[in-house]
């Protein structure tokens, strides 16, 4: 039935060649685990991009009952954690994902760093990467604050200080990341916008142009 | 070289490039699957909550009349997400001798407030347009003092009612339901 409907798709539209251009792509040897499984670290990038889809698909049903409000932020997120259907287990893939994403990230920048991956002409791609690193980081710093329970509140506090503790322009920064200088209902709101507006849009450009230098450049050769 | 270990393949044999795309396929789906899944049930979690509607006293059997409808408001509790908070709801009561008959508000049309006749401080008044002492300000809909609809115009069914228990004399209104007749 599907193959049916795909030919016909493709009759009209010619779209094989358009997968196949991505998906023909020969493993090189090296970094296949069949032949060698100590290979399996050449997976390390594609699992945290798994997760992080994970983030997103979670993040996106979380915000269904989610409630960015010092009222309302506390009640929501207890109501999805003690009422929702599976809700504990929904707000449970995103609070151990984001622990994870940043576990991954971290075991595939070792496995970048020590296959000597980063080197000419790779540059850019590593460029690219510890921009997704900081990406990922505003991440878990935004996404703490946003169950403003005693814990995010006071992490936000403590988070918000280092970031005054920069020369000169620290007192700047922190007016602008806590939305004044109370730590308050402008902060939160703040926080969660970029949580799920900003830094998504920034992933994903990020994610885009990782991706692209991959193919372009085929992945490095064996050590 | 086991050349010899090569057998043709039967007509409907898997290949190897086959087999392999249903492992990888199959593989691929359960994980999907189930991430997918607590999701899909998380979205579907209002499927599963009611409106926990419990009665309320709204008065004794005397403070209704056979005449005609009398307009009571009362307060419910209602449960919205994580919010508690007190409603104001609206009911029609008239008496049909031992029956008390408490009428929503709500158009059967598409959900607009009816009016019932009153005068100007509110007290009901017989009808000005004979039988039909209901009426629709959205389009024209009528119905009697016992909430039953007047086929020609947009509402197909009477209005609905509120569940009635009697207790010492004392009515008590539950949940709203289409009648059944
Ligand atoms: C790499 C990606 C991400 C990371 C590392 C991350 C991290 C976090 C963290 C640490 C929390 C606090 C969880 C808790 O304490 O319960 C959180 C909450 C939240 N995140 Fe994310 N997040 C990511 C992506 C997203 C995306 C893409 C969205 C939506 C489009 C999203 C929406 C939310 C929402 C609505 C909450 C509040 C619910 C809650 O606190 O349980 N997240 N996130
Ligand atoms: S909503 Fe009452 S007549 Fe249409």
């Amino acid at each position: 039935m599907f193959a049916k409907l795909y030919d016909w798709i493709d009759e009209r539209l010619n779209v094989t060649p358009i997968w196949r251009d991505i998906a023909d792509y020969d493993v090189p040897a090296h970094v296949n685990p069949a032949n060698k499984m100590s290979a399996f670290v050449y997976c390390f990038g594609g699992l945290t991009f798994l997760i992080i889809v994970t983030q997103i698909l979670s993040g996106m049903f979380l915000a269904m009952y989610y409630v960015p409000d010092i009222v309302n932020a506390y009640k929501s997120v207890d109501y999805i954690t003690n009422d929702v259907l599976l809700g504990n287990i929904v707000r449970g893939m995103h609070f151990w994902g984001a622990s994870l994403v940043i576990i991954m990230m971290f075991l595939h920048m070792l496995r970048v760093f020590f296959t000597g991956s980063y080197k000419a002409p790779r540059e850019l791609n590593w460029i690219v990467g510890v921009l997704i690193f900081l990406v990922v980081m505003a991440f878990g710093f935004t996404g703490y604050l946003l169950p403003w329970d005693q814990k995010a509140y006071w992490a936000t506090a403590v988070g918000t200080n280092i970031a005054a503790t920069v020369p000169i322009i620290g007192p700047y920064i922190r007016t602008l990341l806590v939305g004044g200088d109370t730590l308050g209902a402008l902060t939160l709101t703040r926080f969660f916008a970029i949580h799920v507006f900003f830094l998504p849009a920034f992933l994903m450009i990020l994610l885009a142009a990782h991706f692209y230098m991959i193919r372009k450049q085929g992945i490095s050769g064996p050590l | 070289m086991r050349e010899e270990g090569v057998r043709p393949r039967q007509s409907g044999e898997l290949t190897r490039r086959q087999f392999l795309t249903y492992a990888l396929g199959g593989t691929g789906a359960f994980i999907g699957a189930s991430i997918l899944a607590p999701l899909v049930a998380f979205s579907l979690d209002p499927l599963r909550k009611t409106t926990g509607a419990r009665f309320v006293e709204v008065g004794g059997v005397g403070d209704f009349h056979e005449d005609l409808p009398k307009q009571i408001h009362f307060k419910v509790t209602r449960t919205d997400g994580w919010i508690q908070g007190e409603a104001t709801m609206t009911a029609w009561v008239i008496r049909k001798g031992r029956d008390i008959l408490a009428m929503s508000p709500r158009c059967t049309h598409l959900g607009c407030q009816v009016n019932g006749t009153v005068d100007a401080a509110g007290n009901p008044v017989p009808s000005t347009d004979g039988e039909w002492w209901f009426h629709c300000p959205c389009h024209g809909g009528r119905y009697t003092k016992y909430g039953i609809n007047d086929p020609a115009t947009p509402p197909q069914r009477p209005l609905d009612v509120y569940e009635v228990k009697v207790d010492n004399g004392k009515v008590l209104l539950g949940p709203i339901h289409q009648r059944t007749v």
